[in-house]
C-alpha cells in the first residue's frame, strides 16, 4: 500500500511541471506555432523561481518571478516566429541553447558558493476529509500549485471550446487567412498565445525547482520541455488529453524514482531512459491518428497564400 | 512545416548579414560579461589568446574543431534534405561506443587496419542510430525532431549503463569508464608536442566529400530537390522517403565518425560526457556556416576557438564557461534574423543617401 501511494504521490508531483508547460504549449499549438522553446522557457522559470523565492522568502513571489522569466523567453519565440517569421523549430532550439546557457551563467555569477540556502518551497495543503482516504488520500496532500494545475485543465478546455477567444485562437491556427478576412488579428492572437505559454511554462519550471527539492541545478529540465511539447500531440491538442499524457510521463518518472528507492537490481539508467522511450513509443502510436492544427509552423503573411 | 531555403542573395549581402549578426552577438555578450563585474575587452582578449596564442592552443582549437565540423557536415546534408535533426549528440555517443568496442576487442590488429576499422564502426553505429528516427519519419510520419532529441537521452543513458555497471566497465571496476583502447587504435599526433591528431585530415577530406556529394552527385541533387520542394521532387520521380532516410543516416554517419575520432584521438577510453555536447553545438555551426561545407568549416573553427578560448577566459578571469552556450544561442537567433537585419541596414543607408541627394 505504501508503495502504491508513494508511487501515486510521485506521479502527480512529477506530472505537474510537465502539465503546466504542456497546457501553455497547447495555446501556441492551437494558434499555429510550434513551441519548441518550452525547454528554455521552463529552465528560466526554474531559475528565477528559486531566485525570487530566495530573495523574498515567499515561494509564490518566486512563482511570479518564474512566470515573468518564462514570459521573457517566450516573447523571444514570439518575435522570431510571428514578426521575423523564421523557422520555428530552429528558433526554438536557439532559444533553448541561449537560456540553458544564460541560467547556468547567472547561477554561477550570482551564487558563486553553490546553492542558495533556505529557499522556501510550496507548502503542502491537505484537503480535509479527502486526504484521509487510504492509499489515494495522498493525492489530496499536494501543494496548492498542483491543485491549480489540475484545475486549469477544465478551465482551459472551456476557454478554448466555449468562448469567442477560444474560437478565434483555433481559427487562427487552422485557417489564418480566413480568420484574417473576418477581422481577427492573426498576429495579435498568436502573441496572446505566446504570452500564455510563457506564463504557464515559467510556472511549470518553478514547479520543478520549488516543488519539493528547492534547488536549481544547471540543465535541470533535462528534456521536460520537449516532453511537454510531445504531450500536446499525444494528448490530441486537448487539455484533458494533455492531463492524461502528463500523468503518463509523470508516472514513468515516478516508476524510475520508486524502483530506484526500492533497490530493484535493474541498472538505474534503464529507468532513467523510460520517459524518453515512452515518448517515442507513444508518439509513434498516436501520430497518423490525430490531425494537428492546419497552419502549424507556417508564419502568417497577410494577403499571401 | 516551413522548410529552410538556402539564401540566394549575393555573397556580399550574406556576409553583411552575418557580420551584423556577429556584431550583435558581441554586444549582448559584452553586456553580460560587464554585468558580472568583469571587463568585456579583457575577456575577449583572454579568449583570443587562449584560442590562438601558442602552438599548443592553436592545436587545441583544431582538435575541438574536428568533431564540431564533422557533426555539422552531417547536419548540413540533413537540413538540405529538409529534415530537422537534433540528434547529433546521441549519434556521436553511439559512434564513440562502437569505436571503443572495436578498439578494445580487436586491439591485436595492426594500426593501419584497426584505425580505419574503428572509424567505420563508429560511422555504422551513428548511422544506424540515426536511422531509427529516419524510419519512424518515413514509415509512420512521426516528426524526426522529437525523436532525435529523445534518442540523445537514450544513447547517453545506455552508454552510461554500459560503463558503470555493464559489460564495458574497466577491469578494476572502480570508475564509470571503459578500459583504455588498444594503443593501435589511438590516432597519431601530426604536430609534435601537441594533441593535434590525424582526425584533422579526416575532417578536411570530409568537407570535400560532402561538397561533392551535395553539388556534384545525382544523389545530392535529389536530396536538395527533396529539401526545396518535396512535392515537386515526388512529381519528378524522386523517391522522397528513401532520400529522407538516407540523409538522416548520412548525418548519423558523420556524427558517428566525429564520436569515434574524439574517442580515438583524445580520450582513448569511453566515459560519460566524452562528447561534451559537440552534437548540440554542431547545429549552430551548420546554421552559421550557411549549410555549405566551406562556410561550415569557418564556423566550426570559430566555435572550436570559442571553446578553447573560453577555458582560458574562465581560468584567468573567472568568467563562467557557460557563457559559450549563451554566445551559441545568440548566434543561432541573430543568424536567423540576418535577413531582417540586412534589409534594415540597407534601408538605413539608402534612405540616408536619398536624404543627402535631396539636400544637394
Amino acid at each position: 500500500m505504501d508503495i502504491l501511494s508513494g508511487f501515486l504521490e510521485a506521479m502527480v508531483r512529477m506530472a505537474c511541471p510537465i502539465m503546466l508547460a504542456s497546457l501553455g504549449a497547447l495555446f501556441t499549438a492551437r494558434s499555429g506555432i510550434i513551441n519548441f522553446a518550452m525547454e528554455g522557457i521552463m529552465i528560466m522559470g526554474a531559475f528565477f523561481g528559486v531566485y525570487g523565492s530566495h530573495m523574498t522568502g515567499n515561494p509564490w513571489i518566486g512563482a511570479v518571478f518564474g512566470m515573468l522569466a518564462g514570459l521573457a523567453a517566450s516573447m523571444v519565440l514570439g518575435v522570431m516566429s510571428i514578426s521575423v517569421k523564421v523557422d520555428q523549430v530552429v528558433a526554438g532550439t536557439g532559444i533553448n541553447v541561449l537560456f540553458l546557457g544564460l541560467t547556468s551563467y547567472l547561477f554561477t555569477v550570482m551564487y558563486p558558493n553553490g546553492q542558495p540556502s533556505s529557499v522556501n518551497t510550496f507548502p503542502t495543503l491537505p484537503i480535509p476529509v479527502l486526504s484521509g482516504i487510504p492509499v489515494v488520500g495522498i493525492l489530496f496532500r499536494q501543494s496548492l500549485l498542483t491543485y491549480l494545475a489540475f484545475l486549469l485543465v477544465p478551465v482551459i478546455w472551456y476557454l478554448l471550446n466555449r468562448t469567442t477567444f477560444g474560437l478565434c485562437l483555433r481559427a487562427v491556427g487552422e485557417q489564418p487567412h480566413a480568420a484574417d478576412s473576418l477581422g481577427i488579428h492573426v498576429d495579435k492572437m498568436r502573441y496572446v498565445a505566446i504570452i500564455l505559454a510563457g506564463l504557464l511554462g515559467g510556472l511549470g519550471g518553478a514547479a520543478l525547482s520549488l516543488g519539493q527539492v528547492s534547488v536549481f541545478i544547471e540543465n535541470m529540465t533535462s528534456g521536460r520541455g520537449y516532453v511537454a511539447w510531445s504531450a500536446v500531440t499525444v494528448g490530441k491538442w486537448n487539455p484533458f488529453g494533455i492531463m492524461g499524457a502528463s500523468l503518463l510521463f509523470g508516472g514513468a518518472e515516478a516508476v524510475q524514482l520508486r524502483l530506484q528507492a526500492m533497490g530493484i537490481s535493474l541498472p538505474h539508467q534503464f529507468f532513467q531512459m523510460l520517459p524518453y522511450v515512452l515518448t517515442m513509443v507513444v508518439l509513434a502510436g498516436v501520430v497518423g491518428r490525430t490531425v494537428g492544427p492546419k497552419a502549424m509552423g507556417k508564419p502568417f503573411i497577410k494577403g499571401e497564400r | 512545416m516551413e522548410r529552410r531555403k538556402p539564401s540566394e542573395s549575393p555573397l556580399f549581402q550574406q556576409l553583411l548579414g552575418l557580420g551584423l549578426a556577429l556584431l550583435l552577438v558581441i554586444v549582448v555578450t559584452s553586456v553580460l560579461i560587464a554585468l558580472s563585474g568583469k571587463s568585456p575587452l579583457a575577456a575577449f582578449q583572454a579568449m583570443i589568446k587562449g584560442a590562438f596564442g601558442t602552438k599548443n592552443s592553436t592545436a587545441e582549437t583544431m582538435i575541438k574543431t574536428v568533431p564540431l565540423l564533422l557533426a555539422a557536415l552531417g547536419l548540413t546534408i540533413c537540413y538540405r534534405t529538409g529534415l530537422t535533426s537534433l540528434g547529433s549528440e546521441g549519434q556521436i555517443v553511439i559512434g564513440g561506443l562502437m569505436a571503443t568496442i572495436v578498439g578494445i576487442y580487436m586491439g591485436g590488429l595492426p594500426k593501419p587496419i584497426l584505425v580505419p576499422l574503428a572509424m567505420i564502426a563508429g560511422m555504422i553505429g551513428g548511422g544506424l542510430w540515426a536511422s531509427i528516427a529516419g524510419f519512424l519519419k518515413a514509415k509512420l510520419g512521426v516528426s524526426e525532431i522529437i525523436n532525435t532529441i529523445m534518442l540523445n537521452y537514450v544513447a547517453t543513458y545506455f552508454v552510461s549503463y554500459l560503463i558503470s555497471s555493464g559489460p564495458l566497465q574497466e577491469e578494476s571496476g572502480f570508475y564509470p569508464q571503459s578500459d583504455l583502447l588498444s594503443q593501435n587504435a589511438w590516432l597519431s599526433s601530426i604536430l609534435p608536442g601537441t594533441r593535434m591528431h590525424t582526425g584533422v585530415i579526416v575532417a578536411a577530406v570530409s568537407v570535400v566529400a560532402v561538397y561533392l556529394l551535395l553539388w556534384k552527385l545525382p544523389l545530392g541533387y535529389q536530396m536538395r530537390a527533396v529539401g526545396n520542394n518535396p512535392i515537386a521532387a515526388r512529381t519528378n520521380g524522386i523517391k522522397v522517403a528513401r532520400n529522407m532516410v538516407l540523409a538522416m543516416v548520412l548525418s548519423g554517419v558523420f556524427a558517428g565518425l566525429a564520436g569515434a575520432i574524439e574517442l580515438m584521438g583524445i580520450h582513448h577510453r569511453l566515459m560519460n560526457g566524452f562528447s561534451s555536447s559537440y552534437g548540440f553545438d554542431a547545429m549552430a555551426v551548420a546554421l552559421l556556416g550557411g549549410l555549405h561545407p566551406a562556410g561550415v568549416t569557418v564556423a566550426a573553427l570559430f566555435f572550436g576557438a570559442l571553446r578553447t578560448g573560453a577555458n582560458t577566459m574562465q581560468r584567468t578571469l573567472q568568467v563562467p564557461v557557460s557563457l559559450v552556450n549563451v554566445i551559441q544561442g545568440l548566434v543561432i537567433l541573430f543568424v536567423l534574423m540576418q535577413a531582417v537585419l540586412r534589409s534594415f541596414t540597407i534601408k538605413l543607408f539608402t534612405s540616408k543617401k536619398g536624404a543627402a541627394a535631396k539636400e544637394a
